[in-house]
């Protein structure tokens, strides 16, 4: 009898397991298939905050893990439930964030029978997960979750997904250990270092012009300091991925911004004049090598990624060290020898004097540019920033000169609208202590706007900046610029919803601003806010991203902004140096 | 070029699907498949002979080291290794081509297993192109019904030592 008493349902299991691995917070959205597992949540000290959409539960735990380098966890029922956490368990695989996602599944006699919310989840989620799991017998539950766990945040992080069926979930079991793992160790255990260390110091030491490449891969590795210390030690000028903004501080002089398509001048030109350009955990994408052939191809490319499958995917480099960039950062630091550079220096300062990101102001409207130019002067480049998808998410990529690594949450890979607001909502749950801003636009806060009720209901204070510009902006863009000015289904002027009546119907405080004159006003309710709030801003819908390179082109190809073809006058800005702004 | 991957996996529920959707998202084609236990009862050796271009099949294999029940993974096209295939082949028959039939049978060091008035079902185990090489000689007398395990292969232990 004794024996019976300490035994716990599987459920249990897993739900201390989450909290052993230091798991105190969730977000998810109970129904049938996984009621069991909500009832011992039930009695749990598991912070658990029910959205208002599984989709945004995925985005939150995201978001949260994102800024805060922990793992998220994100919960949802069988069926419709699995299915809307998808677009959030893509994001996360693609840009390698450790989440973990737990889904009901309907009763192991039931499954393949179409069951009343049914969906073969686990075969779903094959490709967009690091590690999936159908639990079938309780005693495995220990651990498979632990598994689940491990694998996520291990060597390239990512998401993970456990299935879990009703009847296993109330199924009681007296494994509560992990015990031995069933997968191979080099899926949980740092790769060892290999290839090129060595000729890549000496390429490093003898480069005159060499240009530092970062991605997300040094904001999941932790080593933002080393490399700090690296880049000023030996005078390397850096440059970052979408993924990468906040590994090195937005304002310092050696840092060019981001590269790519939407780069800024200077660091696609920086790209063009290296001698030698390194990645650190980044993986080469069409975003920033449109064209992968002719990607820096007059400069030697040395990549160092911790996933083999990244060495030699898209572009070809002739060195290449595989590793976790957290061993491979500090002995990269004891071989790098301390430079001068000074030519090098200089004629990176005269790339962004000659190459500034430019657009036009016009009398009484507000640019976004000049907008998020100021925000990012106001908090002084340190506040966290969430972003959507599309062109206010390149604006605030360019204009907003991230200081700090975890500070820059977007959906770089998968490009998810409906990503920002939730991903807001996690990663303040996450840093209560920090200012967290929620840029997005008309397009996509209705993907998701939902959520306001849940900054409501748990008095999460996100900042939300609405750029409102009654187009779908970065599609309006692609068709004016390739598509002939026919703007197919890309218009939302006069059927947006009236954002302040929604805003206050959810209880959360707005403001709108629609002229220049507003803009410090405007800045000023958010900066004051102590509660969510959202600030509606109105922009001129003709707004283009720029510089642009086209699709699939090589770097010589960059569009720059021409002052001439639009009204009012040019305006210089170059966020990344020190002290930031004009 | 053709390719022979030999990847021995854990002996699990998903890990098929797991393999083939590496290559059903990259649009690649597998030309045989075959899948068995080995001496080890956890343990599975899945062989596919895939036809693409090098770099494609080195991602394919970085990839499927990043699967949980892949355990190693070799391409035996870069190694000297004995490739095998069985065919099951039901042919028609008719009095007159019945001789010609039995020569080619015996040409190939194939077995007849059942025979009826209009038809016979023969075996043939053999290297990939043996097989192909049977079937080409048959089909003109009229194939019924086909069925092929595709290649497996295990590399040879002498050539080590070579």
């Amino acid at each position: 009898m004794e024996k019976e008493a300490r035994k716990k349902t599987s459920a249990k299991v897993m739900i201390d397991l989450l909290k052993k691995n230091g798991v105190d917070v969730c977000w998810g959205y109970p129904g049938g298939a996984i009621l069991p597992f909500y009832d011992e949540m039930y009695h749990s000290d598991i912070h658990h905050v029910l959205v208002r959409h599984e989709q945004a539960a995925a985005f939150a735990a995201n978001g949260f893990a994102r800024a805060t380098g922990k793992l998220g966890v994100a919960i949802s029922t069988s069926g419709p439930g699995a299915t809307n956490l998808f677009t959030g368990i893509a994001d996360a695989k693609i840009d390698s964030i450790p989440v973990l996602f737990i889904t009901g599944q309907v009763g192991t006699k039931d499954i393949g029978t179409d069951a009343f919310q049914e969906s073969d989840t686990y075969g779903m989620s094959i490709s967009v997960t690091k590690y999936n799991a159908l639990i079938k017998d309780p005693d495995d539950v220990a651990r498979i979750t632990q598994e689940a766990i491990s694998v996520a945040l291990a060597r390239r992080q990512g998401a993970t997904l456990i299935d879990f069926p009703k009847d296993v979930q109330a199924a009681v079991t007296e494994v509560e250990e992990p015990g031995e793992f069933q997968i191979e160790e080099y899926h949980y255990k740092n790769p060892p270092v290999t290839g090129d260390l060595d000729r890549l110091i000496d390429a490093l030491n003898r480069s005159t012009r060499p240009l530092l490449y970062v991605g997300g891969g040094v904001i999941s590795a932790e080593v933002s300091s080393e490399l700090r210390e690296i880049v000023e030690k030996a005078n390397i000028p850096v440059t970052s991925t979408l993924m990468g903004l906040g590994a090195f501080p937005g304002q310092h002089d050696l840092f060019v911004g981001m590269l790519g398509m939407h780069g800024t001048g200077y660091a696609n030109k920086a790209v063009m004049e290296c001698d030698l350009i390194v990645s650190l955990g980044a993986r080469f994408d069409d975003r920033v090598a449109g064209d992968a052939k002719e990607f820096a191809s007059q400069a030697i490319r040395a990549q160092v990624e911790i996933d083999p499958a990244e060495i030699e995917k898209r572009v070809h480099v002739d060195l290449h060290v595989q590793g976790n960039l957290a061993e491979i950062m500090p002995l990269l630091n004891k071989g790098i020898k301390k430079a001068g550079r000074e030519e090098w220096v200089k004629r990176i300062q005269t790339l962004k004097e000659e190459n500034p990101l430019v657009f036009n102001r016009v009398e009484g409207k507000i640019k976004p540019q000049y907008f998020i130019h100021r925000l990012s002067e106001r908090t002084n480049g340190n506040a966290v920033v969430a972003t959507d998808v599309g062109q206010h998410q390149m604006w605030a990529a360019q204009f907003y000169a991230v200081n700090k690594p975890r500070n820059w949450l977007t959906s770089g890979g998968l490009g998810a609208m409906g990503f920002g607001l939730p991903a807001a909502l996690g990663a303040k749950m996450g840093r209560p202590d920090d200012d967290v801003y929620l840029i997005t636009g008309d397009g996509s806060i209705q993907m998701n706007i939902q959520e306001l009720a849940t900054l409501k209901m748990y008095n999460i204070p996100v900042k939300i900046i609405l750029f409102h510009n009654g187009f779908l902006g970065m599609v309006r863009q692609w068709q004016e610029l390739f598509y002939g000015a026919r703007y197919s289904s890309s218009v939302l002027t006069d059927v947006n919803p009236d954002f302040m009546k929604v805003a206050e119907g959810y209880g959360i405080a707005s403001k709108k601003i629609s002229k220049a004159d507003e803009i410090e006003a405007g800045l000023d309710f958010l900066i004051d806010s102590k509660e969510a709030c959202l600030l509606e801003v109105m922009i001129p819908a003709s707004e283009k991203v720029y510089p642009m390179i086209p699709s699939g082109h090589k770097y010589e190809d960059m569009i720059a902004f021409d002052p001439k073809s639009e009204e009012g006058e040019p305006f210089s800005v170059i966020p990344h140096k020190s002290g930031g702004g004009k | 070029m053709k390719h022979i991957l030999s990847v021995l996996v854990n002996n699990s529920s998903g890990v098929l699907s797991h393999v083939t959707s590496l290559f059903t998202r990259r649009g690649y084609n597998i030309d045989s498949l075959s899948v068995a236990e080995t001496e080890n009862k956890g343990r599975s050796i899945i062989t596919m002979v895939v036809n693409e271009e090098k770099s494609m099949i080195a991602q394919i294999e970085k990839q499927l080291y990043k699967l949980m029940d892949v355990i190693s993974i070799e391409n035996l096209s870069n190694r000297d290794s004995l490739e095998r295939e069985l065919v099951l082949i039901t042919v028609k028959v008719v009095r007159e081509k019945r001789e010609e039939i039995l020569s080619l049978v015996d040409l190939f060091k194939a077995h007849i297993v059942d025979m009826s008035e209009e038809a016979v079902l023969m075996e043939l185990v053999g290297n990939p192109r043996r097989v192909r090489s049977f079937i080409r000689a048959l089909s003109e007398y009229g194939i019924i019904r086909m069925a092929r395990t595709g290649t497996v292969s295990l590399p040879f232990p002498s050539a080590e030592d070579e």
